[in-house]
């Protein structure tokens, strides 16, 4: 799908720009498209250095682990194949605590030794486990309960109440994310009556 | 209720720090190497998303440039009309999955254009703070770990987009009109 998807993005901006005459557009942004690649990357480097040093501590400790005992009834409904107790857990659930709190880039590093441990249970290192959709799904359609970045928008054009988006961020992004589940429950049960 | 929440935004990390930090130095750990080792893995991960961010990046920024874009857009416009959907906000509701920088210019363009308290200034606001760059999502995530195949997972991405977008709509019309 990546594949189609990423050749079509090519293919088609090169003939659009040979029939709309922009080729010397399109040479730029190929460059610059790199370039933001590359700094999207070093800006995500301080973070997930930092975050993935302080989580080492709470996996050394046991932290993690506690956490994942103690929350594990609400993970097991949605990762039915993650066995209890399991690292993945204690790092599923700091990312979706992290999302929730609209903490965006404290959520992407938990998120990632989330996927680490989930790949460590996929039997086919190739292919993306149902567990590891699931876990996409909710971060894709992540529920927010404050949308900083917005509100700070929106104070800067002088709006009279900058916050009253809150209640219809958190709304939408919670009918989303309920959308996300189901839709991920129904491919995981087609998914896995294929690979039977 | 806001000040009660910005409050907990502006204390949960320092207090997650000085918590985990506490509570492994009770436990015995050698904090200061377990976080420097656990560091480590930060840079590894970075560079093995790298790759796969450059070719996104790259493809995404040479369709909007060389005007495909423009043209998605315009070839969606009547499908959009019919559903009675503001075409303004055509352009952030299919740029959003694709480019989180990109929506966002998009999104403050129209708050600055129509006013942030304007029904379409509102509805901007809501659709950028309950969607996510679903592409970005998928290429750091499955980059990360090396996965080829990403299943179903951005089928589900982009229909969870979709039902964001609707979302918005709906409970920006309902709350606001």
């Amino acid at each position: 799908m990546l594949n189609v998807i990423w050749l079509g993005l090519i293919v088609i901006s090169i003939v659009v720009a040979a029939i709309t005459g922009r080729m010397e557009a399109i040479n730029a942004a190929a460059f610059e498209g790199a370039k933001t690649g590359v700094t999207v990357c070093l800006g995500l480097l301080s973070v997930l250095a930092f975050w993935m040093g302080l989580m080492r501590i709470a996996e050394k400790s046991g932290l993690l682990e506690l956490l994942a005992r103690v929350l594990s009834p609400i993970i097991q409904v949605l990762f039915p194949d993650v066995p209890k107790g399991h690292p993945a857990m204690g790092y599923i659930l700091s990312n979706m605590s992290a999302n929730l709190l609209g903490l965006g880039n404290a959520a992407t590093p938990m998120g990632l030794k989330a996927m680490e441990e989930l790949q460590k249970l996929n039997p086919d290192k190739q292919n993306a486990s149902p567990a590891m959709c699931t876990l996409l799904a909710i971060n894709t359609a992540s529920i927010t309960i404050i949308p900083t970045t917005m509100i700070a928008i929106r104070m800067q054009y002088g709006s009279v109440n900058p916050v009253e988006i809150v209640g219809t961020t958190l709304l939408s992004s919670f009918a989303a994310t309920i959308v996300a589940l189901l839709i991920d429950r129904m491919y995981r049960y087609r998914h896995i009556r294929r690979h039977r | 209720m806001y000040q009660w929440v910005s409050l907990l935004s502006l204390w949960a990390i320092p207090v997650t720090i000085a918590f985990v930090l506490l509570y492994g130095w009770q436990k015995q750990v050698p904090v200061y190497e377990t976080f420097v080792d656990g560091a480590k893995g930060g840079l590894t991960t970075t560079i093995r998303i790298l790759p796969h961010l450059i070719a996104m990046m790259v493809a995404v920024s040479m369709f909007r440039e060389s005007g495909a874009l423009d043209l998605l857009l315009r070839a969606l416009k009547p499908l959009l009309d019919l559903l009675h959907f503001p075409e303004e906000l055509v352009p952030l509701a299919l740029l959003r999955p694709l480019t989180g920088t990109g929506s966002l210019a998009i999104a403050t363009d129209l708050i600055a254009q129509y006013g942030p308290d304007s029904f379409l200034g509102r509805l901007a606001a809501t659709m950028q703070g309950s969607t996510d760059t679903t592409l970005y999502v998928l290429t750091v995530y499955f980059g990360a770990v090396g996965i080829r195949n990403s299943a179903y997972a951005l089928k589900v991405g982009l229909w969870s987009d979709l039902a964001g977008v609707i979302f918005s709509l709906l409970i920006v019309s309902y709350i606001f009109a």
